[in-house]
């Protein structure tokens, strides 16, 4: 064998997308009524660019009167135009969008990834074309109704007040707003706290596409405005992602108030490796599953079964490949893994991370260097992890994967389905009948077999047990938006 | 003084093959005609020989447009709509001069011709959620059922609805993945040729529409009878002397999927319905045992 003549170490060239191109400005207003409005009290809150810590810009914070203001204002507008209107007029002010939306793509995708932190390789590649993709789709519902097999002229639920996370902050909105307003419902949608800018281009291109005043109005705040959203007696169906905890306490606030919900809630996935499985593909499933988007994902596998006879190939591997990503400046288009969101999620990956040390299981971390700005956590894995430890029981909702074993499939489906939650899970093999019978034991709302986090805007997506209840995405995404004979 | 009015630049009406404008092989054209007896045009007359040229082509087409992604598809299709939603007034103009009467019943016929490529955009990734179905089979297997494109479809174009009809037959044959080689009207093609000049510059792929202008008598028993068409849509036989059971005998040799005409041509203005499509797909359906 030659040697090749190269250097032993390939190195990166820096390869920033420039921040230029996201036209941020230094104030958004709240979106009401077709109009860009102050809050009533002049509330604002800063954002920040979790990768520098830098404020981005001042947000306007909706108050009880503003969302009193919104939710009239879609109130008027479910009893106007967008109710009157044929499905085939809706379709197109959706289909209208989608096509801005792609056109704005780029800048989109720099403005999502200096406010949430995330590569801008995930939100150029993954985010915003899906955020096109499911107007897109939905845009084709809207004229189809009939065809969805909720009976021969289904009719819109009227108001959605719609509360979305902060880890695919455009993306959210769109699964949010595509089927509500393809069904004809109009919308008051909160985005979250600390990622509210790319909703409020999202308005602006509501405003082009010349839809209806108070169609569509976004009030941007913390969890406050989201508490007077989901309370308010005008809103007839809440749609809420997030954490468990929350959902509980919004599934409490409606109970009994006639609204309609639903719930996407947290996840603990198992990504469930056995030994016959294609180990090269299933390093690189694990990766993505857990490491995608720095971890925050409700679906993400964040607990990897791996069959005992091949554990240490597959965490060998594993550990080869994690030395392999890069982390750093998320605007870098070779970067991998970018910032965690925030502060107090920091706070909170680095607090159960410790209780992994404390009870016992052992921390293995990329050995990486950090930025000195922003908030950061390399991409770590735990190992010697039993069902009992809370880093196997709780999500964590970060870069952090726990490491179980198992030795039958019996095992393997009994240990993936110990969990309160209920989203997602993972199988990794090469025999098709073990792939099926996995999917008919497991208990999640997604299965994902020899491939991980694939998500379609004709697929539906949603969880069992606590990870909640409702399904978005594809036919079964427009029912939780449609008055539908309960029989 | 010389005469300064400036002397209009007449468009030649070729066919529209493998994303070409060729004219007939043959030499031949004939002259069509307004409903006010007008010439409008020669258009080139297509021979047995350009059908087959077209179906080659439509052949050649269809593995590639079957593979691309529904909602890939469903994009494609929509754009064609946005195109045509730019020349809407040269549109209105070519069909009021094919058709006759009032100006506003073809401002709706041409909308509604447009409004359908939405339609049957929308349903590109629609279809199979909701034709489709996991059978519930007594047994240790999963078991489903999609519908996928049958190949390459011949359409005989309706006679009277020169744009409307024309997409009305067209679209729902192309969105699931068919290809297609279409005879226009005969008597009032110059619409469908506005049409092939959309396609041309939209992102349907070369292939996947071939359109021919000439005489059903002469064109649809070669399609009808040629073992490359996998079904044969003969709406446009409807009110002409060609006897539509003559060609679906000639479409039993390699067991085409054969739609009849209708005694008279159908209102094309009301809604279709997924029928439109599902009658040139075919059911694929898969079995796979379950278990440890």
């Amino acid at each position: 064998m030659t040697e090749l003549d190269h250097p032993a170490e390939w190195t990166y060239a820096p390869a920033p997308e420039s921040r230029d191109i996201a036209r941020l400005r230094s104030s958004y207003g709240l979106f009401i009524g077709g109009e860009f409005v102050d809050a009533a009290d002049g509330a604002t809150m800063k954002t920040i660019n979790p990768a520098t810590e830098e404020v981005l810009a001042e947000v306007a914070v909706a108050g009880a009167a503003d969302v009193d203001a919104a939710v009239a204002a879609a109130r008027k507008a479910a009893g106007g135009p967008w109710r009157s209107m044929s499905g085939a007029q809706r379709a197109k002010y959706l289909f209208r969008v989608a096509r801005v939306l792609a056109e704005r793509s780029r800048e989109l995708s720099v403005l999502e990834t200096l406010d949430n932190g995330k590569p801008i390789r995930e939100s150029r590649d993954s985010d915003i074309p899906a955020v096109v993709a499911w107007f897109f789709h939905y845009a084709g519902w809207a004229d189809k109704l009939e065809y969805a097999g909720y009976g021969p002229s289904p009719q819109p639920v009227g108001v959605a007040g719609q509360v979305i996370p902060w880890n695919f902050p455009l993306l959210m909105a769109a699964w949010k707003l595509a089927p509500a307003l393809a069904t004809g419902n109009t919308v008051v949608l909160k985005p979250a706290e600390t990622t509210p800018l790319t909703a409020m281009v999202l308005a602006e291109i509501f405003a082009e596409a010349d839809l209806p005043p108070g169609v569509v109005n976004i009030v941007t705040g913390a969890g406050e405005t989201g508490r007077h959203l989901v309370a308010h007696p005008g809103v007839d169906k809440v749609a809420f992602t997030g954490s468990t905890e929350v959902g509980k306490e919004i599934q409490r606030r409606v109970a009994g108030t006639g609204k309609r919900v639903t719930l996407e809630l947290g996840g603990k996935a198992a990504n469930v490796v056995f030994e016959d499985a294609a180990i090269d593909q299933a390093v690189e499933g694990i990766v993505n599953g857990i490491f995608f988007n720095q971890g925050h994902v409700c679906c993400a596998g964040s607990r990897l079964l791996v069959q005992e006879s091949v554990a240490d190939a597959v965490l060998d591997r594993l550990k080869e490949r994690l030395a392999t990503l890069r982390l750093g400046d998320p605007l870098d288009k070779n970067t991998d893994i970018g910032a965690i969101n925030s502060a107090e999620q920091l706070q909170r990956i680095r607090e159960l991370s410790d209780v992994g040390d404390a009870e016992g299981a052992e921390r293995w971390q990329v050995d990486c260097d950090l930025p000195t700005q922003g908030y950061w956590f390399p991409p770590t894995l735990f190992t010697g992890v039993s069902q009992s430890h809370r880093i196997a029981r709780e999500e964590i909702f970060g870069p952090v994967l726990s490491v179980l074993t198992f030795r039958t499939p019996n095992e393997a489906v009994e240990k993936a389905n110990n969990s309160p939650y209920g989203l997602s899970a993972g199988v990794w093999t090469e025999k098709g009948s073990r792939i099926l019978w996995m999917a008919e034991q497991l208990r999640a709302g997604v299965v994902w077999a020899n491939t991980f986090n694939r998500f379609d805007p004709s697929s539906p997506f949603g969880g069992y047990k606590e990870s909640g209840f409702g399904r978005e995405g594809g036919r079964h995404g427009l029912e939780p938006y449609l008055e539908v004979d309960d029989g | 003084m010389a005469d300064d009015t400036r002397v209009a630049v007449r468009r030649t009406a070729k066919l529209f093959v493998g994303g070409a404008f060729p004219r007939s092989e043959s030499g031949r054209s004939y002259p069509v005609h307004a409903s006010n007896g007008d010439l409008l045009a020669h258009v080139s007359q297509a021979s047995r020989k350009d059908a087959r040229d077209a179906v080659v082509a439509a052949r050649g087409a269809w593995s590639g447009w079957a593979a691309r992604t529904p909602y890939n598809r469903g994009q494609v299709l929509y754009r064609v709509a946005e195109l045509m939603e730019g020349r809407r007034d040269q549109f209105v103009e070519e069909v009021r001069a094919a058709e006759g009467g009032r100006k506003r019943q073809h401002s709706e016929q041409v909308d509604a011709a447009i409004d359908r490529w939405v339609w049957y955009a929308g349903w590109a990734d629609k279809l199979a959620q909701v034709d489709g179905a996991q059978n519930p089979v007594a047994g240790p297997y999963f078991n489903f059922s999609l519908p996928e494109p049958t190949g390459v479809v011949a359409v005989i174009a309706p006679q009277q609805s020169s744009l409307l009809g024309l997409v009305s037959v067209l679209a729902p044959v192309i969105v699931t993945g068919n290809t297609a080689v279409v005879l226009a009207s005969a008597e009032r093609p110059l619409p469908s040729i506005s049409l092939t000049e959309v396609l041309a510059t939209s992102d349907v792929p070369a292939g996947v529409i071939n359109l021919l202008t000439g005489y059903p008598s002469e064109i649809a028993p070669v399609l009808a009878a040629h073992m490359e068409v996998a079904a044969i849509d003969l709406s446009g036989v409807a009110g002409t002397d060609v006897d539509a059971g003559e060609l679906a005998v000639a479409a039993a040799e390699n067991v085409k999927r054969v739609r009849m005409p209708a005694e008279r041509e159908p209102d094309w203005s009301r809604a279709p319905t997924p029928r439109a499509m599902l009658r040139f797909t075919e059911t694929k359906t898969v079995w796979h045992p379950i278990g440890r």
